[in-house]
């Protein structure tokens, strides 16, 4: 690693060749205030706030785009550097609405946050606001386009991250504008609803649909039979909005703090998440061992891959997976099986899933096979986000919950293989655990695998299996994707093997713990630590396969007969269609 | 501003409209990528705007300063960090005329239109009508080979009465 060295305000700092100055300046303790850059992206430099002085240069330079160099002597604060910056704060506040109190980033916002440590007071240049129409037609993001400072980190992340294209700077000067691209509305265009522009957002110009007041109102009803699942990133997330480390494993206390918001049952994601590999590792085997099928097999958990696929991918709609994602199985299950059991009338049951996602709010409608119970098998989808602020308005002290909460029983109980789906290569590890035993009945001789773990986007690894290879990659943050599929299209061409067997992909940056619907601020730091809580998890449950989960094994012997039986197919899985990326 | 050509000006230019017409093209010329730039020149120009029509005041212009220091040195490109040059250097070798508007609604040079009313002195006003008759509005009455008035409410300030009139009646304030 080549290392430069420089000085950040007379401070000697060394750091690695092409660090940028804004985080050179970290490794001096120095804080230089920013708005437009964010560290998953390349630098836009639009807002100017991050402007430093070099010694010798007569202009000044933005510490976002500026690379550290030999030698380079930097001042980044100082009265001159201090009124400009102010200045900036100013100008950029006086074309932003005033409305704090009614944003749904109120005491979370960058500006804000800003404009608090500037100690703005007044707003010398008056206001001028844009009177631009919000667009809420997706029913899970909503773009508020007044409210935009226009630091681009959306489009970037939409287009460079993620590959979809869907938000884009249209028009210029002061009439410039994020919108959808071509100026469609989102839901008509070619947006997959992964919400990793709400997460990156700096203020409240787009952010999940909330749909609290439903469920509120759902658990004021008497009639209604309210039952929770928590998806698998929730649990090491949440605690950030409560003062937590990013990767506090906090189960127990979000189980409690579930039912003392008035949920009459509350489930795990996590089971459904070993169901899917039981019916996903199943229909592996089928095709690997069996040839029924075309491999590679894709999986299916992620609503934004599975939009993103029949929309730009529609060529490998018989690669997916069938398997409905794990919360969805958890709900078709609660108004079939558990309602059964617990001689409920399925109408009366009010299935909420509490997800890292906000694609999760467009997958409980996407098609007739969402409604597999004979009622909409989730009634609402809510992002880790939305219950931070359910738990902080209902009073509950969430720190001081106990940790030891079960979750309630038939669809509540996990093995690690369970947990670790919320991390990237989580499912690939689980499914390859159960493919595993199911070919030779013997266990993976190491659990870990480590080489499809990690932040790289595309990971890959080859498996001996019952003396067969098992060729795997995983892909995370939608824009890797391609490459992959790239590589099974080429051999496809070619009349070659496939270079895969199974491929995971995750739309989000890290799997579900970066997910568009989990606390703001989410860099790999975070993501990594969010991550190693689950493997945490994993390590220390005492059954780290789903066919060893008792529940499912319970739950398979009494109702559901066999993996990819008639039932399974009727509840647990679904269908893909090519879909049109613009609706017109 | 613009091709490095010279343009030469005399009393008759207010320099306060001239920093207006440059801040007006360069509203139009930002791309809009940066925030000094694309809000700059629109908080120079609402400034400029205020002034040249007789609202201005003293604060204005340590606001011209702030934004315009901000601008030429947090502008990302060229434009942004010579879009404030007109205002500023207008400002430093001009500021008395600046003061003019704001102090006393007056622009010395007869330019900004808000600032300006004619009037025709009756002493001199012969009643030729030929004012009248120049006048695209209608804002002139009177009888002919009686002394004119103008219709301040009506009228556009386009000068063509003063052109007009051959016995100095008509007068610019």
């Amino acid at each position: 690693m080549k290392t430069v060295k420089l000085t950040i305000n007379g401070h000697p700092v060394e750091v690695e060749a092409g660090t940028n100055i804004l985080n050179a300046a970290q490794k001096a303790q120095v804080k230089i205030p920013s708005l437009c850059y964010h560290p998953d992206l390349p630098a836009w430099a639009a807002c100017g706030i991050c402007v430093v002085k070099v010694k010798g240069l007569n202009r000044l330079v933005r510490a976002c785009a500026t690379p550290a160099t030999e030698g380079l002597e930097v001042t980044t604060h100082d009265p001159e550097l201090y009124g400009i910056r102010r200045t900036i704060i100013e100008l950029i506040l006086s074309t932003h609405p005033d409305d704090c109190l009614q944003c749904p980033r109120n005491n979370n916002c960058e500006l804000q946050r800003l404009a608090a440590e500037f100690g703005i007071r007044e707003a010398p240049y008056g206001k001028r606001l844009r009177d631009l129409p919000p667009d809420d037609t997706t029913g899970s993001l909503e773009l508020h386009p007044e409210k935009c400072i226009l630091c681009g980190r959306c489009a970037a992340v939409c287009q460079g991250m993620q590959g979809v294209w869907a938000l884009e700077f249209i028009g210029r000067g002061e009439k410039m504008r994020i919108a959808p691209a071509a100026d469609v509305s989102l839901e008509e265009s070619p947006c997959i609803k992964c919400g990793q522009c709400s997460a990156h957002c700096p203020v409240g110009a787009i952010y999940e649909h909330s749909h609290a007041p439903e469920v509120y109102a759902a658990l004021a009803d008497p009639t209604k039979h309210c039952v929770a699942q928590i998806a698998p990133a929730v649990r090491v997330a949440l605690g950030e909005d409560f003062g937590y480390e990013p990767g506090t494993l906090l189960t127990g206390k979000i189980y409690a703090a579930l039912r003392r918001l008035g949920f009459d049952a509350v489930f795990d994601t996590n089971f459904g998440a070993d169901l899917t590999i039981i019916e996903e590792g199943t229909e592996f085997i089928e095709r690997f061992a069996h040839g029924r099928g075309p491999l590679p097999l894709i999986t299916s958990c992620c609503p934004s891959w599975t939009d993103y696929m029949e929309k730009f991918a529609p060529d490998f709609i018989d690669n997916f997976s069938t398997a409905k994602s794990p919360h969805a199985m958890v709900g078709a299950l609660t108004k079939t099986y558990y309602a059964e059991k617990k001689g409920l009338d399925p109408k009366d049951i009010f299935m909420v899933s509490i997800m890292p996602c906000t694609a999760k709010k467009f997958e409980i409608q996407r098609s007739e096979e969402m409604s597999s119970s004979g009622q909409q098998d989730i009634d609402i989808s809510l992002t880790t986000r939305e219950l931070c602020r359910m738990i902080k308005s209902a009073g509950i002290d969430f720190r001081n919950l106990p940790d030891d909460e079960q979750v309630d029983s038939l669809l509540g109980a996990y093995t690690g293989a369970g947990t670790i789906f919320g991390a990237t290569g989580g499912v690939m590890e689980a499914a390859l655990r159960t493919a595993h035993w199911s070919l030779t009945k013997e266990r993976l001789p190491t659990m870990e695998l480590k080489e499809i773990r990690g932040l790289d986007g595309v990971k890959e690894a080859t498996l001996k299996v019952a003396g067969k290879d098992v060729r795997v990659a995983v892909a995370h943050c939608m824009g890797n994707i391609e490459i992959v599929l790239d590589k099974v299209r080429a051999a496809r061409e070619a009349g070659e093997e496939t270079p895969y067997h199974f491929i995971e992909v995750m739309a989000c940056r890290g799997g579900c713990v970066g997910g568009g619907g989990q606390p703001y601020g989410a860099t790999d730091t975070i993501r990594r630590q969010r991550a190693a809580g689950l493997y945490r998890d994993d390590e220390k449950s005492a059954q780290r396969c789903s066919h060893e989960n008792p529940m499912i094994q319970q739950l398979y012997a009494e109702f559901l007969g066999e993996p990819l039986g008639e039932k399974s197919h009727q509840l647990l899985h679904t269908g893909y269609y090519k879909r049109k990326p613009y609706k017109r | 501003m613009g091709s490095g050509g010279m343009i030469v000006m005399d009393e008759d230019d207010c320099m306060v409209d001239v920093a207006r017409f440059y801040q007006d093209f360069c509203v139009d010329e930002s791309c809009g990528k940066c925030a000094p730039c694309r809000v700059g020149t629109r908080t120079l120009l609402n400034l400029l705007d205020k002034i040249t029509t007789g609202k201005g005041t003293r604060a204005d212009l340590k606001k011209i300063r702030d934004v315009g220091a901000a601008m030429q040195k947090a502008a990302l490109c060229g434009l942004g960090q010579t879009a404030p040059n007109p205002v500023l250097s207008t400002l430093k070798y001009f500021e008395a005329e600046y003061l003019a508007h704001i102090d006393e609604q007056h622009c010395p040079a007869g330019k900004c239109k808000a600032l300006v009313t004619y009037s025709i002195d009756a002493s001199k006003c012969i009643g030729c009508t030929l004012c009248a008759r120049r006048c695209p509005v209608g804002a002139i009455e009177g009888e002919r080979q009686k002394p004119h008035r103008i219709l301040p409410e009506q009228c556009i300030k386009c000068g063509e009465c003063l052109k007009a009139c051959k016995f100095g009646a008509v007068s610019r304030r």
